[in-house]
């Protein structure tokens, strides 16, 4: 069987996700499709899927042109696609999960027999053993997945779709993956393995295919591909993002994490014995593709979450079990990665935002009754400093835009009294004046002696703030660098999985 | 870096249409409740109408509307047209917005409380016991058995609000069975020697002292009227309900917590702490409804003094919006619609208890904005103000 | 039902992961601590409260049986076994015997607390129990119907006005034409308020509770004003036959168990009828999977082409027609209607839901536990033994609120319950 795609282009509201897209699988070899966050790989997976509608483009199949609606329709012509977060029901056990929506019924009743008979036939064929009567939520994540394959399997797909499928497990189930991936081929089905790790890549696939800002940019062949080349298709050249900044000048260590451990919802080290420090004066990148244990970093440094092992100090205090508002009152500002969800609060207006955090205290209040004027006071200053767009204090925060949402945000955490800021994804979602301007407010905190951490998965940011470049890779600094000394390719050869340090 | 708040919207270059539509939305909090009234009111004469059997067969269409017209008209004439009616509107009021508030101020919070019947059943039976214990003087014993109504609907409320904290229980589930156990827990206590009025063989208590009565409003006007302080205490509650939320830090804390746990969290405020006082602080606005009952309005405790409050108070709170004023008009409809179906019983044959359809309608134009928008072509109205339902655990 | 299988004795190599998934969870452990601590308490409470009284109280069954039981040594062997229990919980639990040692604990601690109630009297056991059934198959017809709403991923909190509704239109149209056909109005009328439930839910995402007291609201205020409005004129459509108990035959003779559960009315047939068809309809058949799927995970079950909302509108009308039919059963049973007959066994109906863990037949059982306190509460004040019955009563709510705390975890409920689904 042999899938094509043909100038795929799919827009959203301000991007072109997927810009002409040209793409071939065909049975019995594995296509790797790789690229960064934000490339477009799910994007164009969810076309063909039949989640999305492309704007121009064509899907053929065996050079008939397809029209997908649905899942359904993809299903129906043979494309299984195991998506990045499971699609699994925890209660229910492999079977049920299998066969829901498909299921034999012997009449009214379901005939649990023959489908548990089936699954069986098709985990001990491609090598998944799995007992069908497990239930789902009490398998680790690697079984989970060959759930997800069974299903796909079950519907007979001939072309299977993996999103980011080693994400989320370890290197034994990564092997055991591996496996499976060789015994469907030998089926002659055709897979379409989507990836942002390059060894992973070079390693089971036939063909590779690089995607970057949803275009395709090139193919290669794994045989003879230089992960450094590959690297520099995904990444690209760096782009006009230059921020002006003199030459820091770090004093001592303020930020010291020591051998961190955390433990993710779904049981798993999101953060691997993580050691690393953040001196004053400087400004300290981390880069990674999302998911590879930044999150669980910046929450376990900001208190919201909870420490498995390690410590975390802050100019000599340890602060590992540390509650978030002792963290605000050492002295520490924290732009939030989701900031609908712990930095703002919708429904309040912009003074009561900028008040947030301090609400409790001088200015803000007496300890028992707010004092609304003094913080009016403190808000109106602080949005003329900061250059808020809104039309008034009083405006539901809410409504402003992602950039001005941001600001509020920054104004509120840059205080005088900071020693250290910690910036996660500052700049999502933000509009490119904000974003400049934020970026020159975060220079300003570093020259005034603040230690700085920017957590950021567009690495041109990071490339272009940091004095030290940290990557995380499966929930492990992989790198530390010096940013004069390393190059957009190294620092994405070593977020991509390819090169790993000694100290690692 | 320059100032660039953007200015004000107020420009009188603006055409006069759009100047009318901005004002529109400057009174659009009123809106909402505004259609969602009429809606009630069409819909409700609708159903009086299709049950107007007799005069349907008789196809006596004019008199239909006529009924209909006489019954709206009753209502506000029978509640606010004589001092007799505007006391029994007070009356009737003053639970409405009392444990109104007590719904409103746990919305707020972003919690469910269905106890403020049993929050009102307990502060009154605390009251009560003040009541018949002392002997006056009143200056002493009036606060102090108000103080005992509140605090007991407090710690009925309280209940709920630390067993979310403690272990997860959802406090719809827990301030429902609180009303059953306040329920008979009143019925044991109306059945006992110190509580039960002697002579009798019903759960009823003994009588407060006349001291120990709520004075009357209206005590320098000839006639036996009603209506008595606890309307005082009402406002006086809608306007503490006020400053807590608009300039008490507790209030600000509660605000944040219920509209973004999340956030608030990662403000440093406690959760299991504000849920609990979020709850003892609506069942302390239940309690002195309880209070007010009883130490005004009735003198004594039975089983049934409570009614059906706590129900009716969460559709107060709905249409006032969960704020301080909102709720307090709101009780003051309720009041009005209640005592105005006397008279509207009296001139007409329709039975009061259509009023509680009129509520129910209400309720649902409030908290289904988007029916009332459809139904009216309205746009840019602020919906209601209530939490949503996170699952049972 | 699912039973948890034991994973560690499948075929699979399994990798070193963190995850170990056959030791207790959390959630057991706790479950098993709360137990045993509950078993000390009743154990204490027998010690403390129920080995004072000296005496026998004599149980009568049927056919002029009857057996007494020593109030004081049978406070003691409670004593003394529950505290062994206790101690075996806390130190191993039971595993899959758990609810079994609960129930015979239970049984005990009941008997024992009888006893105690009536010692040096007699009274009529098998009558209790009978009203016990009785009194519980109103709680079953609505805890069914919230449990279709809820597993579905829609509360449902209107099962009161849907139980009222149910009663009010079936005595209405009884009493103008036949009983059964008032039923089925009465079970349509009911299914088409639940349809507005849903709609409002999920069209307009109205928040359920609201919708769910909305309901409430209405249905109370539509049925008084009704009721006065056209049946204190029209005494005639107030007026409907009671339906009488039906003998099951040779069942009945039964010793002991004939005359509790097979000498009553169709209702409680059909109610013990709904739990099993139930059960089977939704562990066995293919509706059955995806109403449990849509309510835990409508997004895995819309990738795999369920219409989640669809099928949940039709489940709600379901639910609202068993109600409906729930309802019909205090028509049956007064033959009238009263103002607010119902009082709030809807939101009882709930409580049970939940005690039931989501699951009839638990729902059965929870459903007769709180009959059952009625009918020792009714037959307790008849008996004046001292302890006011309004204790008595408290108890299922209490029980409740015990449940509910310390025994039904945070992912008990049908996780998607409650929240709106939005298919993008």
């Amino acid at each position: 069987m042999e899938l094509e795609l043909v100038g795929i282009t799919k827009r959203f509201p301000g991007v072109v996700a997927n810009d002409n897209v040209n793409l071939t699988v065909r049975g019995g070899e594995v296509l790797a499709l790789i690229g960064e966050n934000g490339a477009g790989k799910s994007t164009l997976m969810n076309v063909l899927y039949g989640l999305y509608k492309a704007e121009e483009g064509q899907i053929l199949i065996d050079g008939v042109e397809q029209h997908f609606t649905s899942p359904r329709d993809a299903i129906a012509a043979g494309i299984g696609m195991v998506h990045q977060h499971f699609m699994l029901v925890p209660v229910f056990n492999v079977v049920q999960n299998v066969v829901l929506g498909v299921e034999p019924t012997d009449g009214l009743k379901l005939n649990i027999r023959k489908a548990r008979q089936q699954v069986q036939e098709i985990s001990e064929q491609y090598g998944m053993q799995l007992n069908p009567n497990a239930i789902i939520e009490d398998l680790p994540v690697g079984l989970q997945q060959r759930v997800e394959i069974i299903k796909v399997l079950f519907r007979h797909a001939q072309i299977v779709i993996f999103d980011e499928p080693t994400a989320v497990l370890t290197p034994q189930e990564t092997e055991e993956f591996f496996k499976i991936v060789e015994m469907l081929k030998a089926d002659g089905k055709g897979i379409v393995f989507i990836t942002h790790k390059l060894g992973e890549a070079l390693r089971i696939a036939d063909r590779i295919e690089v995607l970057r800002r949803g275009k395709t940019v090139g193919g290669a062949d794994p045989k003879v591909a230089k992960p450094a080349e590959l690297a520099e298709m995904m990444v690209g050249r760096p782009v006009d993002l230059v921020v002006h900044k003199v030459q820091g000048n770090p004093g001592e260590a303020v930020l010291l994490v020591d051998d961190l451990v955390v433990i993710d919802s779904l049981g798993s080290q999101a953060v691997d014995h993580v050691s690393f420090n953040v001196r004053s004066g400087e400004i300290v990148g981390v880069a990674g593709v999302q998911g590879n244990g930044q999150t669980e970093l910046v929450e376990a440094l900001t208190g919201m979450t909870r420490v498995e092992s390690g410590t975390v100090t802050l100019a000599g205090l340890d602060m590992t079990h540390a509650t978030p508002r002792r963290w605000h009152q050492a002295g520490v500002g924290h732009i939030p990665e989701d900031r609908q969800r712990e930095g703002l609060i919708k429904g309040f207006s912009v003074v009561e935002n900028l008040a947030l955090t301090d609400y409790y205290d001088k200015p803000f209040s007496n300890g028992i009754v707010m004092d609304w004027p003094a913080a009016e006071n403190v808000a109106t200053k602080l949005v003329e400093a900061y250059d808020v767009r809104t039309p008034s204090i009083f405006t539901d925060a809410g409504t402003l835009s992602g950039g001005n949402q941001q600001k509020v945000i920054v104004a509120r955490e840059l205080r005088d009294d900071l020693q250290l800021l910690i910036a996660a994804q500052p700049t999502r979602g933000v509009d490119v004046g904000s974003i400049e301007y934020i970026h020159e407010q975060i220079v300003a905190m570093r020259d005034r002696g603040v230690a700085v951490l920017v957590v950021s998965t567009e690495l041109d940011e990071v490339m272009a703030l940091a004095d030290r470049v940290l990557v995380m890779y499966r929930g492990r600094i992989v790198a530390d660098l010096d940013r004069q000394a390393t190059s957009h390719n190294e620092v994405g050869l070593y977020m991509a999985g390819a090169k790993e340090t000694s100290a690692a | 870096m320059t100032a660039t708040i953007a200015p004000p919207t107020d420009q009188p270059d603006k055409p006069r249409l759009n100047r009318f539509v901005d004002r529109l939305d400057l009174i659009s909090p009123l809106l909402l409740p505004a259609f969602a009234i009429l809606s009630a009111l069409i819909v409700g004469a609708v159903i009086i109408a299709l049950t107007d059997i007799d005069r349907l067969t008789s196809g006596d269409i004019g008199g239909i509307f006529a009924n209909i017209g006489k019954a709206y008209v009753a209502i506000p004439r029978g509640a606010l047209g004589s001092v007799d009616g505007i006391s029994e509107t007070l009356v009737a009021t003053t639970p409405y917005v009392l444990a109104g508030l007590a719904v409103a101020a746990a919305f707020r919070a972003g919690l469910f409380n269905i106890g403020g019947t049993g929050q009102m059943l307990v502060g009154g039976i605390a009251s009560v016991w003040i009541g018949f214990t002392m002997n006056g003087p009143g200056i002493i014993q009036i606060p102090l058995a108000i103080l005992a109504g509140i605090v007991a609907g407090a710690i009925w409320g309280g209940i709920s609000g630390l067993l979310k904290a403690r272990t997860g229980a959802h406090e719809v589930i827990t301030t429902i069975m609180l009303n059953y156990i306040a329920a008979f827990l009143i019925l044991w206590l109306l059945k006992t020697r110190r509580f039960q009025r002697p002579g009798s063989a019903n759960p009823i208590s003994r009588d407060v002292t006349k001291e120990g009565r709520l004075p009357k409003l209206f005590f320098f006007l000839d006639g036996d009227y009603r209506a008595h302080i606890g309307f005082l205490l009402a406002i006086a509650a809608t306007v503490l309900m006020w400053w807590l939320f608009k300039k008490a830090k507790l209030g600000f804390e509660l605000r944040a917590f219920g509209s973004n746990p999340d956030a608030a969290r990662y403000a440093g405020m406690r959760a299991a702490l504000l849920t609990t006082v979020a709850m003892a602080i609506s069942g302390g606005f239940a309690g002195l409804a309880g209070a007010s009952q009883i130490l005004g309005t009735q003198g004594y405790a039975t089983t049934s003094f409570a009614g059906q409050m706590g129900f009716d108070a969460i559709a107060v709170a709905l249409l006032g919006r969960s704020t301080a004023s909102g709720t307090f008009f709101a009780g003051l409809l309720f009041g009005v619609l209640d005592s105005g179906a006397r008279q509207m019983q009296l001139d007409t044959d329709i039975p009061l208890d259509v009023v509680l359809v009129l509520r129910a309608l209400i309720v649902l134009f409030i908290a289904a904005p988007e029916l009332t928008k459809l139904i009216w072509r309205l746009r840019n109205v602020q919906s209601a103000d209530t939490p949503t339902f996170q699952g049972w655990g | 039902m699912m039973a948890k299988t034991d994973v560690s004795t499948s075929e699979i190599p399994m990798p070193t992961t963190t995850h170990a998934p056959t030791e207790p969870t959390f959630e057991e452990r706790k479950r098993s601590r709360n137990l045993g601590i509950t078993y000390l308490i009743l154990a204490a409470v027998a010690a403390v409260f129920l080995s004072r009284r000296a005496g026998s109280a004599t149980f009568r069954l049927d056919g002029g049986r009857s057996f007494g039981l020593a109030a004081q040594p049978l406070a003691w062997f409670a004593v003394a076994s529950l505290a062994v229990l206790a101690g075996i919980q806390l130190w191993r639990g039971f595993g899959s015997w758990n609810n079994i040692v609960l129930a015979l604990g239970t049984v005990v601690m009941f008997m024992t607390f009888l006893t105690w109630a009536a010692a040096g009297r007699d009274f009529s056991l098998i009558g209790m129990l009978a009203a016990g059934v009785k009194f519980a198959t109103p709680l079953i017809f609505g805890a069914c119907a919230g449990i279709i709403c809820e597993k579905s991923g829609v509360i449902n909190i209107a099962i009161e006005g849907l139980l009222l509704n149910g009663a009010f239109t079936s005595t209405l149209v009884g009493s103008v034409s036949s009983f059964w056909v008032g039923v089925l109005v009465a079970t349509i009328t009911s299914a088409l308020f639940a349809l507005l439930l849903g709609w409002l839910a999920i069209r307009f995402k109205v928040d359920q509770v609201i919708v769910g007291f909305f309901i409430n609201f209405f249905v109370l205020g539509m049925t008084s004003f009704l009721s006065s409005r056209l049946l204190t004129e029209h005494q005639n459509w107030n007026d409907v036959p009671t339906l009488g108990v039906w003998k099951i035959p040779l069942l009945h003779k039964i010793p002991v168990i004939g005359p509790i559960f097979f000498e009553q009315t169709i209702f409680v047939y059909l109610a013990f009828a709904l739990v099993a068809v139930m059960t089977w309809f939704m562990y066995r058949t293919r509706w059955g999977l995806r109403t449990l799927a849509i309510g835990e995970h409508p997004k895995a079950a819309d990738t795999v082409g369920i219409n989640v909302n669809r099928l949940r509108y039709r489940n709600v009308m379901i639910g609202g027609a068993i109600a409906g039919f729930g309802g019909s059963w205090w028509s049956a049973d007064v033959g009238r209607f009263n103002e607010n007959i119902t009082s709030g066994k809807g939101f009882i109906a709930l409580a049970v839901v939940i005690i039931g863990r989501w699951q009839p037949v638990g729902a059965l059982i929870a459903a007769l536990v709180f009959g059952l306190s009625d009918a020792v509460a009714d037959k307790l004040s008849l008996l004046d033994t001292g302890i006011p019955g309004e204790f008595i009563s408290m108890t299922p709510y209490l029980a409740t609120i015990i449940v509910v705390c310390g025994f039904v975890g945070r992912s008990r409920g049908p996780a998607a319950a409650g929240k709106p689904y939005d298919s993008q």
